[in-house]
């Protein structure tokens, strides 16, 4: 059982390009299909794992090794989850200082670096739109922005400043 | 030193990562790149890149290769690198790992739980500013070398914003108009 666990969640890892969400489909398939947890269940997971920090293709992983198989379950999924990732990126940190400095291989990074930033920003734009923030919200996200990018705040305290706003929202005015 | 440091870090990154991976960027970036600068701003983009077209999360490709980048150049011997590349892969997994142990016990309690509900209305607009950030903090010289970079930024954005080509096609693209235009 534990090899099984441990093969599914390798060949997940290892077929999923683009991390997180792209994983999904997947995970449902290998792990909803085999009946190892109900849909219901798996939407449940789901919606959890979202709501987590951390690398949400592992918390599943994570949930549904703990939900078989308990805390060993959940230490043979994340592992699995991981390895193909950990192996690549190993292999390519290893060679890419070989090439690094080739006159090719630099010349197709200066190309791709502004667009690596316009794949960054486009989902900024998305997300902003799927969580439908009223005009007047969009100065939290803003001053967020402002205060890591200019500022050199650590994302860290901002992200506890979005803690304690919500908390403070949400359980005081929304109240009223 | 640079053993706890990574190891601080990565478990950091793995307690504060709200909101997926593009929104844990600038968390990476702010310690990785502008604290202890153990790689540069455009190698940290090529990472990204590298993450966008190989298996998996970028908070794991990301680790694994700070890990085994920041103690290389500290001097050490690759085998010791690939032990930075573990210790880092393990730091940003293990806050998963416990706060999913300790969510199980309590997990219908905690799917609906008004705190929980209640801090992500902070948590959800904030998430768009952190990639936001990470995006800004990536516009710079470093990245953006000239005018060219300009009109590949406006094509690559324009491409996966209105014509939704897929990421992976987008990098081949813009590296092939590298190699033309460079």
């Amino acid at each position: 059982m534990y090899w099984t666990l441990f093969l599914t969640f390798v060949k997940i890892g290892t077929f999923t390009i683009g991390g997180g969400y792209a994983m999904l489909p997947l995970i449902q398939r290998e792990v909803v299909d085999r009946g190892w947890l109900s849909k219901e269940d798996f939407i449940d997971l789901f919606s959890v794992a979202q709501s987590l920090p951390g690398i949400f293709a592992v918390n599943i992983s994570i949930f549904v090794g703990y939900k078989l198989k308990k805390v060993w379950g959940g230490v043979v999924c994340a592992l699995g989850s991981v390895l193909p990732s950990f192996l690549i990126i190993l292999v390519i940190a290893l060679f890419f200082t070989h090439v690094q400095d080739n006159v090719w291989v630099e010349k197709a990074f200066k190309g791709l670096r502004p667009a690596v930033v316009a794949l960054i920003a486009v989902p900024c734009l998305t997300t902003a739109r799927s969580i439908r923030m009223s005009h007047k919200a969009l100065i939290i996200p803003m001053a967020a922005a402002l205060l890591i990018w200019l500022g050199g705040v650590s994302p860290v305290w901002v992200i506890l400043a979005a803690i304690a706003g919500g908390l403070f929202y949400g359980l005081k005015i929304k109240k009223e | 030193m640079i053993w706890w440091q990574l190891f601080y870090v990565y478990l950091k990154i793995g307690i504060f990562g709200f909101g997926g991976g593009y929104a844990m960027l600038s968390l990476i970036q702010a310690d990785v790149v502008d604290r202890y600068g153990w790689i540069t701003s455009q190698e940290f983009t090529d990472i990204v890149a590298i993450s966008q077209m190989t298996p998996g999360p970028i908070g794991i490709n990301s680790a694994t290769y700070i890990g085994y980048t920041a103690v290389h150049n500290a001097g050490y011997p690759p085998y010791m690198a690939v032990l930075g590349s573990c210790l880092t892969t393990f730091a940003v997994c293990l806050p998963s790992f416990l706060l999913v142990l300790g969510i199980s016990y309590a997990f219908a309690k905690f799917r609906h739980n008004k705190y929980v509900e209640a801090a992500f209305y902070g948590l959800r607009p904030v998430t768009v500013g952190l990639i936001a950030a990470a995006a800004l903090l990536l516009m710079n010289e470093e990245n953006f070398i000239d005018y060219k970079s300009f009109l590949l930024f406006g094509a690559a954005f324009v491409l996966t914003w209105k014509f939704k080509i897929n990421p992976i096609l987008m990098i081949l693209l813009s590296a092939a108009a590298g190699l033309i235009l460079y």
